[in-house]
């Protein structure tokens, strides 16, 4: 137990200290996993708007393939996006292997099911005569998305925080992709692997509570967000 | 109008994949920027032409021990290169060399090197430093094999008694190595007994150290990590026990991607004197003895 308790303290010295490379690490997780979150937005709400009102045959098949994508194991992610970036792979000649955009893409790619099947429940979960009543007004195209989207916004919300939660702590695809090179690609979950094969335990354990703090302090403001006007 | 959405939104993706881009890049400029760890200005130095990021793929015994910590800033406040360094096992550090993956390989295991110069795929092949292995397990030592006279010996006593043996088991250099002793004692490995953790060395002694079991180990990972261990140092000195590392470059005449200046440079940098200076002192402070022993420049038995 006392391994902890000096995990704690090593993490408020750490935080006081402002230790540059903590920081940067700190800094590098957050720009990578945030910018793989917006991707993923970017990407999976419209998708997941469309499967959700969408007719059209095998459609089961593509929600079962998000469904499954939902849980879509990191390693593997990694391991693809590996073979795609690799010197010898498809996408070689870009150079993005063990570089931070590495890291994004993978990142994004285990984002956008999570975020496409999130938002495409939240949509179903209207009601139906919504949609009839919103058309039967004349809504344009546009004002009828910009209406369902505007309905459905907590659960897109929840979507993001579904999604921030599952990249920011992976750690197989960023270790894949990126190689946990110091002060370039190294974030705080493969740091924590590192220091963990160190035996610095007591490190990893501080990384571990600036993760944590990290990741309930970005819910903490999605779920004010999210809570503001809740009903039940 | 909805194709218009998507147009806007892939413009979105595109720009937050461009705009990640140009943020990674000022360091690339300055790969000698150290800002935060020499105080004093470092004189610019001969920047070099073409790629600046040199691959390397290496053992998780360098990294974990701490060794590329000091070395890898040195070399690149040196050259103005930026090492990207893949810690892995030996046999996945070779593996990517021979696919072209990476510039330069520091790894652990003669013989498995030997061919991956053989085929072509690997030159320049440099003996850089040695260390030795160990057979560490826990105190009361079950097996009886303190005070054995060979490895071969105290592995045929582990394999007696059935007691743990907890191996790499991920085709690593320690790996290599554990299982030609199993051969040398002519045991095959099999059985409730030998455990294959599957990890690298620092995991691999963790759980040996809570298990109770045996395992064998690189010096200078045992000694970095002992603090946690409850493990001790049963049998060393045996010859069969050399821990021999070599650097050497992927072969950028096979492989038109390899950065061939940056992977000579980093070869010439670990055979350097000054270099090896600086592996011969590494650790002494901390552990009061050298972790690895320097080899630059005498002849290449291995």
């Amino acid at each position: 137990m006392d391994l902890v308790v000096q995990g704690l303290v090593k993490a408020f010295r750490l935080l006081l200290s402002g230790d540059p490379e903590v920081l940067e690490i700190t800094l590098l997780t957050l720009r990578v996993s945030g910018l793989a979150t917006l991707i993923s937005l970017c990407l999976g709400v419209p998708l997941g708007l469309y499967l959700a009102v969408a007719r059209f045959r095998g459609r089961e098949l593509v929600v079962g393939a998000v469904n499954t994508g939902m849980g879509l194991p990191p390693t593997v992610v990694g391991l693809w996006v590996s073979i795609l970036l690799w010197r010898s792979g498809p996408l070689g000649m870009l150079g993005l292997m063990y570089t931070p955009t590495a890291i994004v893409i993978a990142q994004a790619v285990i984002a956008v099911p999570v975020v496409t099947g999130l938002t495409m429940a939240a949509v179903q979960q209207l009601s139906p005569k919504l949609r009839l009543q919103v058309l039967a007004l004349g809504a344009s195209p546009l004002q009828f998305w910009w209406i369902i989207i505007r309905e459905v916004r907590f659960g897109i919300l929840a979507a993001v925080m579904a999604g921030l939660g599952s990249v920011i702590s992976e750690v197989g695809a960023s270790m894949a992709v990126g190689g946990n090179v110091r002060g370039y690609t190294r974030v705080l979950t493969t740091a924590i692997v590192l220091e963990v094969s160190k035996g610095n335990f007591d490190i990893a354990l501080a990384l571990g509570f600036v993760l944590m703090v990290l990741t309930y302090s970005i819910t903490y403001i999605l779920t004010i967000v999210q809570q503001r006007r809740r009903r039940w | 109008m909805k194709k218009c959405l998507v147009i806007a939104l892939c413009a979105l993706v595109a720009f937050a994949l461009f705009g990640c881009a140009p943020k990674a890049q000022p360091q690339s400029k300055s790969p000698t920027g150290q800002e935060s760890s020499s105080k004093e200005p470092v004189p610019p130095v001969s920047a070099p032409a073409g790629n600046k990021d040199v691959i390397l793929a290496t053992t998780t015994s360098t990294q974990d021990s701490g060794l590329l910590d000091v070395l890898i800033p040195l070399f690149e406040q040196k050259t103005g290169y930026r090492v990207k360094t893949v810690a892995v096992g030996t046999g996945q550090a070779l593996a990517m060399g021979e696919r072209g993956e990476a510039d330069v390989l520091l790894v652990h295991a003669p013989e498995a090197e030997k061919k991956v110069v053989e085929s072509g795929a690997a030159i320049n092949r440099r003996l850089v430093m040695h260390n030795d292995f160990i057979i560490v397990g826990p105190k009361e030592d079950p097996a009886k094999i303190k005070g054995s006279r060979s490895t071969v010996e105290a592995f045929q006593k582990i394999a007696q008694a059935r007691a743990l043996f907890v191996s790499r088991g991920d085709d690593s250099g320690t790996n290599k190595k554990e299982l030609e002793l199993w051969k040398a004692a002519q045991i095959e490995p099999k059985g409730s007994w030998y455990q294959e953790s599957g990890t690298g060395m620092g995991q691999t002694l963790n759980i040996a150290s809570e298990k109770g079991g045996y395992t064998l180990t690189d010096r200078a990972t045992y000694l970095a990590l002992k603090k946690n261990l409850s493990l001790v140092i049963l049998l060393e000195g045996d010859k069969s026990l050399l821990n021999v590392y070599h650097v050497m470059q992927v072969n950028p005449e096979k492989f038109p991607r390899v950065n061939a200046a940056g992977g000579k440079a980093f070869v010439d940098f670990m055979v350097d004197p000054e270099t090896q200076k600086v592996i011969e002192s590494f650790g002494k402070d901390k552990f009061g003895e050298p972790l690895f022993f320097p080899d630059a420049g005498k002849p290449d038995i291995y």
